[in-house]
Parts: structure tokens; C-alpha cells; sequence
């Protein structure tokens, strides 16, 4: 039993949400409001005096939640140091100095209604706490979202028709080019290598960017220069930008097997990755061959892709793909992170 | 067609990547000492396979499933409703669907990358063994066609189902209507409207008509049953509609 317990004393069990992301922030605002609003309703006997005292009660909460999210997503790092317990006291002995502050300046604003260190106090101690074990249960209930989604994914990754269509390439050149047989091999290597291997944090986009190279490279040699061109436009694109690996080489996959594949005469495949303020942009294009027949595949690798976005990102990151002038555009926006902020 | 023992077998190679046409030649080369061959072209795509089977005269077609336009499945279909026709060796480099159909049918097929030996093997069986009849490739494909196949004087043509504007069977033929002219097919029209069922309705009996091609409705009390005709786009032609697909006025209107 002892073990059980130091098991879920673990650094990996309880950890606060990073309360910088926009859909913590949104989620921590629903969640206090509602409960604010829902003691607002248990203290007055009729509905229409409940909106009167819900207007009290945020008077005085309203700051409070705003500060301690402002502090949390400020105090960010520091309080990691902490740990959870620590973070825990700093965060509560913070929101009750806060609370103490506001009954003293601003606690006979209203002149029928007053508003007491102590019932402050137990309003913050109680919202804070229902919040935090909120956002514990969510992540406990996600857990297993994301290595669903991480098995998904790895499944999705790589069509097995590429890999011996990548194969049979390379055997045909053995005899006749043996040089560009071994860069095709050590290319096809590379990849599997970052395939098969478990990624769970974000990778530098120029890592993603050479791989889908790597990636290109081969395909270039099965289907032929003519048939599949390629535009890279990442001359804007900075270098060191976080994101969640293994999300350009799918789509570009992706391109080629639905855009270029169908078709006799190939087309281009434009990638085009840059920074637009403190958001990253990633955007493909891939022709739309007149009778494509493989929707169904598409749309699953493109929802695919569509989760693991959410997991990593919540509301701040978003996917559009549409279809105009004969060619399908898919468009990513995610926070511009760095390993140094 | 079946050989004769040591007669040289004529080899068509159908795949749509260079590294893997160039690959299957190798093979062949080596094969040679064991299998008499020639081979006699290249085709890139379903389309120029069967262009090349009208032009000569081809004993095995080696036949890549993936390819762009009329891919492998649809060509074989085809090939299979000539006099005369070929044998056919699929070749895939992974694609579970069409290999369980092809298990199921017994349907002779490559795994890419081929080996020799299974090569020399499959070259061999395939000598001795009657042509893939069409009803088991129809059994393995798991698309409707895109086109129908015109046989005319030992020649394909092919007629894009997207064109068609009506199909109506007269005894042992089906007449199909484009807006251009017309063709004759020997499939039958039930086969037709269960693999289009998509495309076409049926509006009488003996005839399929394309959703796309229907104009309108127009009132026929003499010619047909129901009382109504259907009005053809294009051409203007009107087809009578029967009593029993009078639903089908109601549901266009």
C-alpha cells in the first residue's frame, strides 16, 4: 500500500495547468463564474434578487480571479520550482491577501450589502479549490486521450504503401544509380528513425522542415521530378519556433498522396511556413486532381492531426482547410513558442 | 490466353513510377533464361495499357493497382471483355482491400518489392491457367468503373460513365447515349444499375437514365404507361417513363 501511495505522490500526478494558455484562462472564467453565480442563487430566497447578489459577490470575486490568473501565468515558472503544494499555498496566501485588501478598500461600496474578510475568505478558498480539482480531473481524463491519440497518430504517420513503394524505388536504382540508392536509404533511415522514435514534446520547426525534405526526397525519386514539384516559401520562417512533432510531414504526405498521386501529370506542392506576430503559420497546398477518390482517408489524417492540436495547444491553436481555384489549402496557426520564453 | 511451352510470352509493364517499370525490366531480364519473354512496351497508366493492347499483340500484362486516371482494377475489367484477352498479373506494394479480394477471387498478384522467383513463379502459373474471368474481378473491385468498354473490331474504346446520358437494353445488347453518339455494350442493364447505382435511375424496364441528364418531366399519354416521358438534356429526347418507376417523376419534380 505504501508503494501505491508514494507512486501517486509523483511528480507526474497533480500539476497546476499552465495558465498561460487562452483555454485554461476561458475554462478558469466559466468555472468561477458559474460558481460564483451558483452561491449567488443559494443566498437570496427568490431568482430576481439572485442577479443583484451575483453582481455583489463578483464585485469582490471578479478581481481576485483575475489577479491570481494574471500571477499564475506571470508567476508561471517559480511556482513549478515549488511544486504543487507550495504553488498551492503561495496561490491561496496571495488570493486572501488580495481578498483581505479589497474588504478594506472597496468593502462598503454597497451600502445594503457588505462583504466580510471571513466570507470572502471561504468564497476564495472554496472556488479556488473546486476550480484546481477541475482542472485535475480534466487532465486525469485526457491522460489517456493523448497516448490514444499518440497511437493514432503513429498509425496514421506513414502509409505502409509508402515504405515498399519506397523500397521497390530504391531497388531499382541499385544497379543503375547505387549513389542515389544510398542517399534514398539513408534518407528512408532518418525518417524511421524520428517515426519510431517517442516524441512527446514539441521539436524546432527547421528539425520538422528536414524531415519533410527527407521525406519529399524520396517520393521525388519514386514519382519523378516532373510529376511532383515542390515549393518550399520558409524564408521568413524562424528557425527555432516549438511545435508538435510530426505534424508537416503527415500533411505533406498528405499533399502528394491525395494532391499528386491521382494524377498523371503531378502538380506542385507549395509549403509555406512564417511567423504572423506572436502566432506560427503553416500553410500547404496540393492541386485537386479531377477524380480524387480518397476522401475519406484525407479527412481522417486532417482530424487527426486537428486533435493532437488541441492536446498540445487547447483553443489557441486552429486548422482551416478549403478548397478554392482547383487547389486544397490547409492552414495552421499555433502559438509561436521557443525553447528560451 | 494459354501458351504454349516455350513459345515466347509477349510482357506489357503498367505502373505509373519509373523506378518501379524500370525495376519489373530487370527482373524480366533475368528472368529470360527461365521464361522466354519480350517485352513489348510501357504503359504508364490504365489509359496506356489498353491503348497499347489495341496496337499489339500482348500475352501478360503486369499491372500496377495504384495508378492515376483508369487505374489498375478498372483496366483489367476491360481487358477482360476483350475476345481475346491477356493474362493479368496485379502488382501492389501494399493495399489490404484489393488483396483480400484477390484471395477471396483468386486473383493472381505481386507484392512489391517482387522477388524473382515469386515473379518467374506467377509468369509460369499464369501460362497455364485460363484469363481472370470478369465477373470475379467485378466481385474484387470495390468501385464502379469510370468508364464503359466499347468493343469495336477487336479494339477498346472507352466511354466516360460521366458522359453517358441514358442506357437502354434492346435484346442482347445495351445501347449507351452520349450527347455525340451512340455504343453498343454487352453488359447487362441489372449488373449496370447495381454498380452506377449513383449515377442512374431507372425509369423504365429497359432503360437507365443519369440523374445529371434529366431535364425535366413532360406529359406523354400515348407512348407511355404512367402517362409521363422523361426529358434527356442535351439532346432532348424523351423516354417514356413506366407505371412502376412513376415514383421516380414525383422525386425529380
Amino acid at each position: 500500500m505504501g508503494n501505491v501511495a508514494s507512486i501517486n505522490q509523483t511528480g507526474t500526478g497533480i500539476r497546476l495547468p499552465n495558465f498561460c494558455n487562452l483555454g485554461v484562462m476561458l475554462r478558469s472564467l466559466v468555472v468561477v463564474n458559474i460558481l460564483i453565480a451558483a452561491g449567488a442563487v443559494l443566498r437570496v430566497p427568490d431568482l430576481r434578487a439572485a442577479a443583484y447578489e451575483y453582481m455583489v459577490m463578483a464585485t469582490f470575486g471578479e478581481p481576485i480571479l483575475i489577479a491570481s490568473l494574471v500571477a499564475l501565468c506571470a508567476a508561471r515558472r517559480w511556482l513549478h520550482a515549488l511544486g504543487y503544494a507550495g504553488s498551492l499555498a503561495a496561490l491561496l496566501a496571495f488570493e486572501l491577501a488580495l481578498a483581505w485588501v479589497i474588504v478594506y478598500a472597496v468593502g462598503d461600496v454597497f451600502a445594503d450589502r457588505g462583504m466580510s474578510f471571513g466570507r470572502l475568505a471561504v468564497l476564495v478558498l472554496v472556488v479556488t479549490g473546486i476550480t484546481l480539482v477541475y482542472f485535475d480531473l480534466r487532465a486525469r481524463a485526457l491522460a489517456p486521450a493523448i497516448a490514444d491519440a499518440r497511437i493514432q497518430a503513429l498509425q496514421a504517420r506513414i502509409r505502409p504503401h509508402f515504405l515498399y513503394n519506397s523500397i521497390n524505388a530504391v531497388l531499382s536504382l541499385m544497379r543503375s544509380e547505387p549513389r542515389r540508392a544510398e542517399r534514398a536509404l539513408e534518407d528512408l533511415a532518418d525518417l524511421f528513425r524520428v517515426l519510431m522514435s517517442e516524441n512527446r514534446t514539441l521539436a524546432p520547426i527547421a528539425d520538422e522542415v528536414e524531415l519533410a525534405r527527407q521525406y519529399l526526397a524520396i517520393e521525388t525519386l519514386r514519382l519523378g521530378e516532373d510529376r511532383l514539384r515542390v515549393s518550399w516559401n520558409i524564408e521568413a520562417m524562424p528557425g527555432d519556433a516549438l511545435v508538435p512533432p510530426l505534424m508537416l510531414q503527415p500533411l505533406v504526405e498528405n499533399a502528394v498522396y491525395h494532391g499528386i498521386e491521382p494524377s498523371p501529370e503531378g502538380g506542385e506542392v507549395t509549403i509555406d511556413v512564417h511567423r504572423d506576430g506572436r502566432q506560427l503559420v503553416m500553410a500547404l497546398g496540393n492541386p485537386v486532381p479531377a477524380e480524387s477518390r480518397q476522401s475519406a482517408g484525407n479527412r481522417m489524417a486532417i482530424a487527426n492531426i486537428r486533435e493532437r492540436l488541441q492536446l498540445h495547444f487547447d483553443a489557441e491553436a486552429s486548422m482551416r482547410s478549403e478548397v478554392s481555384g482547383g487547389r486544397y489549402h490547409v492552414v495552421i496557426r499555433m502559438p509561436y513558442l521557443t525553447a528560451a520564453a | 490466353m494459354i501458351l504454349a511451352q516455350a513459345e515466347v510470352a509477349r510482357i506489357l509493364i503498367a505502373d505509373d513510377e519509373a523506378p518501379a517499370r524500370q525495376r519489373l525490366r530487370d527482373l524480366l531480364d533475368e528472368a529470360r533464361e527461365r521464361f522466354p519473354l519480350a517485352i513489348v512496351d510501357e504503359a504508364r497508366n490504365g489509359r496506356e495499357a489498353l491503348e497499347v493492347l489495341n496496337r499489339e499483340k500482348v500475352d501478360i500484362v503486369l499491372l500496377d493497382i495504384r495508378m492515376p486516371e483508369i487505374d489498375g482494377m478498372e483496366a483489367a475489367r476491360h481487358i477482360a471483355g476483350m475476345p481475346q484477352p491477356p493474362a493479368i498479373i496485379f502488382t501492389t506494394a501494399f493495399d489490404n482491400y484489393a488483396i483480400k479480394a484477390f484471395e477471396v477471387n483468386a486473383i493472381d498478384y505481386l507484392l512489391k518489392p517482387i522477388r524473382l522467383e515469386r515473379l518467374v513463379a506467377a509468369l509460369n502459373k499464369v501460362r497455364a491457367a485460363a484469363p481472370v474471368s470478369r465477373e470475379a474481378l467485378d466481385a474484387a473491385a470495390n468501385q464502379p468503373r469510370r468508364h464503359l468498354s466499347v468493343h469495336e473490331r477487336g479494339k477498346i474504346h472507352l466511354v466516360s460513365v460521366a458522359e453517358i446520358l441514358y442506357l437502354r437494353a434492346e435484346l442482347k445488347y445495351v445501347t449507351v447515349r452520349t450527347a455525340e453518339r451512340e455504343y453498343l455494350v454487352e453488359e447487362s442493364l441489372t449488373h449496370l444499375e447495381e454498380e452506377f447505382a449513383e449515377t442512374f435511375v431507372r425509369v423504365h424496364r429497359n432503360c437507365l437514365v443519369a440523374r445529371h441528364a434529366i431535364a425535366g418531366f413532360a406529359r406523354n399519354a400515348e407512348e407511355s404507361e404512367s402517362g409521363w416521358a422523361v426529358v434527356i438534356k442535351a439532346t432532348g429526347e424523351k423516354l417514356p417513363v413506366s407505371r412502376r418507376q412513376h415514383h421516380v417523376v414525383k422525386q425529380f419534380r
